[in-house]
C-alpha cells in the first residue's frame, strides 16, 4: 500500500527523520549490545569512579563499572518494557474502542464509564501503585504502564469510529449484509491507522517517562541489571562528590528517547492534516 | 447601456497535477437591469468565471488575460484596496451554500452590520438599511437578532441576498443560489431574485447548472463547456432557436412530465482540462462532430442578431 | 398482484442532542406503504420529509418503533441481524453520493469481489470473473481498467455506475434508490437511470425510487407517493397523480418545476415559507402554516389519510365527505 513516493515523503519531513535517527541509534544499541559495549555491565570494569577518559568515556561508577555499557544494555530493559507496554495498551485500547464505538448502547456506556475513571487517574501516581501491588518486575511493570494507557487508544478510537460509522459506505457495507466483524476491521480500522500511529508514538514517549519513574523506584528489574531509572537513582548520591558522569548519561539517555518519539509523532500529526486538505 | 463588459477572459488553475484552462477566452456584455444566466455543468467553468468577474479567483489560480469592465473601470487592473471597495458595493456575489456563507458564531445583524461599516457607512444608517433590505427580501424584523443556525436554508440564502444589495451594486453575481435549497424553496427565492431585479433595476449574473431555470428566468442565456462559450442568446431565441449540438443535447436531458420516454443523454463524460481536447472541447462527446471540429477551434458566429454560436456546423 | 415489500403504520424516531438537550425528532409517522412486484414505486418529497429514512427502514437498516417491515411476506421487523444478513442479498440500497459509498481504502475491484466471498464463498478467481463482468454490465469498459482503481479515480458517473455494479452483484429482487442522480450532471443523469431500468427489466426487480424531482418520476414510476414532514399525503398511480394531483402540497411540488410547470395546465398553487422542523410539527394538518387553501378544521384535527377510489388516497380535509 505505501509506495515508494509516500516514503519519500514521509522521510522529507524533518521532526520524523530526527526522530526517527534518534530512536532507531538506541535500537540498534539495544539489539548489538553485545558487539558495541566493551565491558560486561554487572562486572567491575576497572576502578571504580574514573571520569570519562578514553578508556571509559562515560567514566565508571562507584562498583568500577562501565557506565557507557550499563547505558548501552539499560535500553534493551528500557525499550523492551515500553514495546510490550505500548503493544499491549494499544491492541486493548483499540480492541475495547471499536467494539464500544460500533456497537454502542449499554456496553459503550459501562467501558467509557471504566475508561474514564482510570483516565480521571495521575497516570504516574496509578502506575505506580499498580507495579507495587504486582510485585517489582519487568512484566509487571509493563503490565502497570499498560494499563494507564489503555483509555487514551480507547477514547480515541471509539472517537473516530462515531464518525466513521456515519459514513455511507458503511451503510452500504451493512446493506450488503457484511457481518459486523469485517465491517469493523475492514471498513472501519484501516481509517483509524493514521492517527493510531500518532498516538503510538507519542504513547511511547511518555511511556518512557512512566518506566524511568518507576525503574527510579526500583520497580522493574533486580539490581544489578543495568538499568536507566535506578541508576539515575544511585547516581544521584554521588553528583555532589563531584562524579556527575554516573547520573548525567542516564539522564540524559531517557529524554533524548523519549524526544525521539515525539518528534516522530509530531511528523507524523502534521503529514496526516497536510494530507486531509 | 452596459454595466459590465468582459474581454477574452483566460483564468488557469497551477495545481500540482497540472495547469487547468477552467475559462478560455469568454467576452460578454451585461445590460442594465439584464438578467444574464450562464449555464453549464460540473468543470464549465462558469463559477470561475463568476469569481473572475469580482477579482477574487483563488489559488492556485490565475487571470492570465482579458478584461473586467465595470463602469468604465478594469476592476483587473484595480489595487487590492480599490478592490475590497468594489466587492460588496458596486459588484457583489451570492453564494450557492447558505449554510456556510454567514459566520455561525455571530448575529445577522452583527455581521451585516459590519460589513456596511467596513464600507463607509455609519452606524445609525447601517441599522436603517439592514431594516430595510431584510423587509426588501421578506424576512421579519426579528431576524436581525437570530443566529444563523435558527433560520432555515431558505431565510439564510434571503440574509446574503440582503447583504449583497443592501449598498446597491450594479452587478449582483449568484453562484447556483437555490442549489441547495428544496423545489419550493428555490421557486420563492428565484420569485425574490427577479423581484430585485425590477425594484432595484440591478443587472444580474446567475449561474446555474439548469438549462431549465435559466429558459424560465433569465433574459439572456449564456451556455459554457469546457471553459468556453458554446451559444449566447436572448432567452426566446434560443428556446425557440436552439443551435448548439451541446445546448441541444442539455436540453433533451430534462425530463418531460409524463413523457413514457426517458430523456437523451449525452454520450461520454466532461474534458479532462488539465488536457483539453484540440479543437473544439466539445467534440469528443458531440455526434455532428467533423473532421474540422478535432483540430480546429470554432470561432464565435453570429447566426441571428445576439444569438451567438461556437459550432463548424454553421460555420 | 404480490406484493415485495410491505410497511405498516411504520414510526421512526430519532434522537438528536443539541447543547446536551435531548430531542425526540419522528422521522417517519404511521406511514404504510405496499410495493409489488415489478413495480417502481417512486417517493417524492423535500429534504426533511423523510422519504430516506422510510426507504432504509424499508431495508430494515433502521429498526421502526413501531409498526411492522414485511418482506415476501416475512415479518422481518423485529428479527435480530445475524437473521436477516442473509436477506441482505435480496434487496440493495443505491445511496445519492457515489463518492461516500465505496470505502475510500478499498479499490473498486475488492469492493465488487467482497460481497460475494461473504454470501457465495466465492472462490477469488470466480469472484474476479463475476465482477469483471458486473463492470461490463454497467458499461465500465474495459474493466480491468476499472477494477484497481480507487473511488476518487473515477468521474462522478462512472463511480455511480460502479456502485450501481456492486449492489447488483449479488441479484438482488429489491432496490431502493435513494436520490440516484441528483449528484450528476445532466447530460448523464439519463445514462444512470436508463442503468437502473435495464437491470429491473433483466432481472425482474422492484424499485423504491427517492427523488425530490416529480419530474423525472413521471417519466419512470408506475405508482407514486408523495411524503410531507413524517408522513403521506398522497398514493396513487402516476398518472392520477401528475394529471390532476389532489393534495395542495402535491399541487405545490408541481408548481415549483422550472418551465415544466409553466406547459402543463395545472391549477398553480404556490406555499408560504418553508417545512417545519421535524421534531416539533405543527398540529393539524402539518401543511396547514403553509397551504393556501387551508380550513378552519387544518388548524386542530390532523386529516386521515382518505381513500379517493382507483387506488387512490389523500390526507387533506378538501376530500373529507
Amino acid at each position: 500500500m505505501m509506495r515508494a513516493q509516500s516514503i519519500f515523503t514521509i522521510l522529507k519531513n524533518k521532526y520524523i527523520s530526527t526522530g526517527l535517527i534518534i530512536v532507531l541509534v538506541f535500537v540498534f544499541m539495544a539489539i548489538l549490545a553485545d558487539i558495541i559495549s566493551l565491558y560486561s555491565p554487572v562486572d567491575p570494569a576497572g576502578p571504580p569512579l574514573q571520569p570519562p577518559s578514553r578508556d571509559y568515556f562515560m567514566g565508571t561508577d562507584n562498583l568500577g563499572r562501565d557506565v557507557f555499557s550499563r547505558i548501552v544494555y539499560g535500553s534493551r530493559i528500557m525499550l523492551m518494557i515500553v514495546a510490550i507496554a505500548v503493544a499491549m495498551s494499544g491492541a486493548i485500547g483499540t480492541m475495547l474502542g471499536l467494539i464500544s464505538g460500533y456497537l454502542g448502547g449499554l456496553l459503550d456506556r459501562v467501558l467509557s464509564f471504566i475508561m474514564d475513571s482510570i483516565y480521571a487517574f495521575p497516570s504516574l501516581i496509578l502506575a505506580i501503585s499498580l507495579s507495587v501491588a504486582l510485585g517489582a518486575s519487568p512484566i509487571n511493570a509493563a503490565i502497570a504502564i499498560a494499563v494507564v494507557y489503555v483509555p487514551t487508544y480507547f477514547r480515541m478510537v471509539r472517537g473516530q469510529v462515531l464518525s466513521i460509522k456515519n459514513e455511507t459506505y458503511i451503510e452500504m457495507a451493512k446493506a450488503l449484509g457484511l457481518p459486523s466483524i469485517r465491517i469493523v476491521l475492514k471498513h472501519i480500522l484501516p481509517h483509524v491507522t493514521r492517527t493510531l500511529m500518532v498516538v503510538f508514538s507519542m504513547n511511547s514517549a511518555d511511556a518512557i517517562l512512566t518506566e524511568a519513574a518507576l525503574s527510579f523506584m526500583g520497580l522493574t528489574v533486580q539490581p544489578p541489571t543495568p538499568d536507566w531509572g535506578f541508576d539515575l537513582y544511585k547516581g544521584r548520591g554521588f553528583i555532589l562528590l563531584g562524579y556527575w558522569w554516573i547520573m548525567l548519561f542516564p539522564g540524559l539517555s531517557i529524554p533524548l528517547l523519549a524526544v525521539g518519539f515525539a518528534l516522530i509523532s509530531e511528523g507524523v500529526s502534521t503529514l496526516i492534516t497536510a494530507r486531509k486538505r | 447601456m452596459e454595466v459590465l463588459t468582459v474581454n477574452d477572459l483566460w483564468v488557469k488553475y497551477y495545481t500540482i497535477s497540472g495547469i487547468v484552462s477552467a475559462v478560455s477566452g469568454v467576452s460578454f456584455k451585461l445590460r442594465k437591469s439584464e438578467m444574464l444566466a450562464i449555464v453549464g455543468e460540473s468543470g464549465s467553468g462558469k463559477s470561475t468565471l463568476g469569481l473572475a468577474l469580482l477579482n477574487m479567483v483563488p489559488k492556485p489560480g490565475r487571470i492570465e488575460r482579458g478584461e473586467v469592465i465595470l463602469d468604465g473601470v478594469n476592476i483587473l487592473k484595480s489595487s487590492p484596496r480599490e478592490i475590497m471597495k468594489i466587492r460588496g458595493s458596486r459588484i457583489s456575489m451570492v453564494f450557492q451554500d447558505p449554510f456556510t456563507t454567514l459566520d455561525p458564531l455571530r448575529k445577522i445583524v452583527d455581521q451585516f452590520e459590519e460589513f456596511l461599516i467596513e464600507h463607509g457607512v455609519d452606524k445609525t444608517r447601517a441599522r436603517s438599511i439592514i431594516k430595510e433590505y431584510l423587509e426588501a427580501v421578506g424576512l421579519p424584523e426579528r431576524v436581525m437578532y437570530s443566529y444563523p443556525h435558527q433560520l432555515s436554508g431558505g431565510q439564510k440564502q434571503r440574509v446574503s441576498i440582503a447583504m449583497a444589495i443592501a449598498l446597491n451594486p450594479q452587478v449582483v453575481v449568484a453562484d447556483e443560489p437555490t442549489t441547495a435549497l428544496d423545489v419550493i424553496v428555490q421557486k420563492q427565492i428565484m420569485d425574490l431574485v427577479d423581484s430585485i431585479k425590477e425594484k432595484y433595476k440591478s443587472s444580474i449574473v446567475l449561474i446555474t447548472h439548469d438549462l431549465a431555470l435559466a429558459l424560465e428566468r433569465a433574459d439572456t442565456v449564456m451556455v459554457m463547456y469546457g471553459g468556453n462559450i458554446m451559444e449566447y442568446a436572448g432567452k426566446t431565441e434560443l428556446y425557440g432557436n436552439m443551435k448548439h449540438p451541446y445546448t441541444r443535447g442539455l436540453f433533451e436531458a430534462l425530463p418531460r412530465i409524463l413523457q413514457k420516454t426517458l430523456p437523451k443523454s449525452l454520450p461520454g463524460n466532461p474534458p479532462d482540462l488539465r488536457y483539453p481536447p484540440p479543437g473544439c472541447v466539445f467534440h469528443p462527446r458531440c455526434e455532428f462532430a467533423m473532421e474540422k471540429c478535432k483540430s480546429e477551434k470554432p470561432p464565435l458566429i453570429e447566426v441571428s442578431k445576439d444569438h451567438i454560436v461556437a459550432c463548424h456546423l454553421y460555420g | 398482484m404480490s406484493t415485495i415489500v410491505e410497511l405498516l403504520d411504520v414510526v421512526m424516531d430519532f434522537e438528536t442532542s443539541s447543547l446536551g438537550r435531548k430531542q425526540k425528532v419522528r422521522a417517519v409517522d404511521r406511514v404504510s406503504l405496499r410495493i409489488n412486484k415489478g413495480e417502481i414505486y417512486g417517493l417524492v418529497g423535500e429534504s426533511g420529509s423523510g422519504k430516506s429514512t422510510l426507504g432504509r427502514v424499508s431495508l430494515r437498516l433502521y429498526k421502526p418503533v413501531k409498526g411492522k417491515v414485511i418482506f415476501e411476506n416475512k415479518d422481518i421487523t423485529y428479527l435480530p441481524e445475524r437473521v436477516i444478513r442473509p436477506l441482505r442479498r435480496e434487496m440493495q440500497l443505491i445511496p445519492q453520493d457515489p463518492y461516500g459509498a465505496i470505502n475510500p481504502a478499498q479499490t473498486i475491484g475488492e469492493a465488487l469481489i467482497e460481497p460475494l466471498q461473504v454470501h457465495f464463498n466465492t472462490s477469488k478467481e470466480e469472484a474476479f470473473n463475476r465482477a469483471c463482468r458486473a463492470l461490463e454490465e454497467v458499461g465500465l469498459i474495459p474493466p480491468e481498467d476499472f477494477m484497481d482503481r480507487r473511488p476518487m479515480e473515477l468521474s462522478g458517473g462512472q463511480l455511480q455506475r460502479a456502485v450501481i455494479a456492486r449492489a447488483m452483484i449479488l441479484r438482488p429482487k429489491y432496490i431502493v434508490a435513494d436520490e440516484p442522480t441528483s449528484n450528476l450532471d445532466a447530460s448523464i443523469r439519463t445514462s444512470v437511470i436508463k442503468l437502473l431500468l435495464d437491470f429491473r427489466e433483466k432481472y425482474d426487480q422492484s424499485i423504491l425510487f427517492i427523488t425530490h424531482d416529480i419530474a423525472l418520476l413521471s417519466l419512470i414510476a408506475n405508482r407514486i407517493g408523495v411524503m410531507y414532514l413524517a408522513q403521506l399525503v398522497e398514493e396513487g398511480s402516476v398518472e392520477q397523480v401528475i394529471k390532476e394531483p389532489l393534495h395542495p402540497y402535491t399541487k405545490a411540488l408541481l408548481s415549483a418545476i422550472p418551465l415544466i410547470s409553466s406547459q402543463i395546465g395545472l391549477e398553480k398553487v404556490y406555499l408560504k415559507g418553508e417545512i417545519g422542523d421535524p421534531a416539533n410539527p405543527p398540529r393539524g394538518c402539518r401543511l396547514h402554516p403553509r397551504c393556501p387553501l387551508v380550513l378552519e378544521e387544518c388548524k386542530s384535527r390532523e386529516p386521515p389519510l382518505i381513500e379517493v377510489g382507483n387506488g387512490r388516497s389523500v390526507k387533506c380535509w378538501l376530500y373529507y365527505k
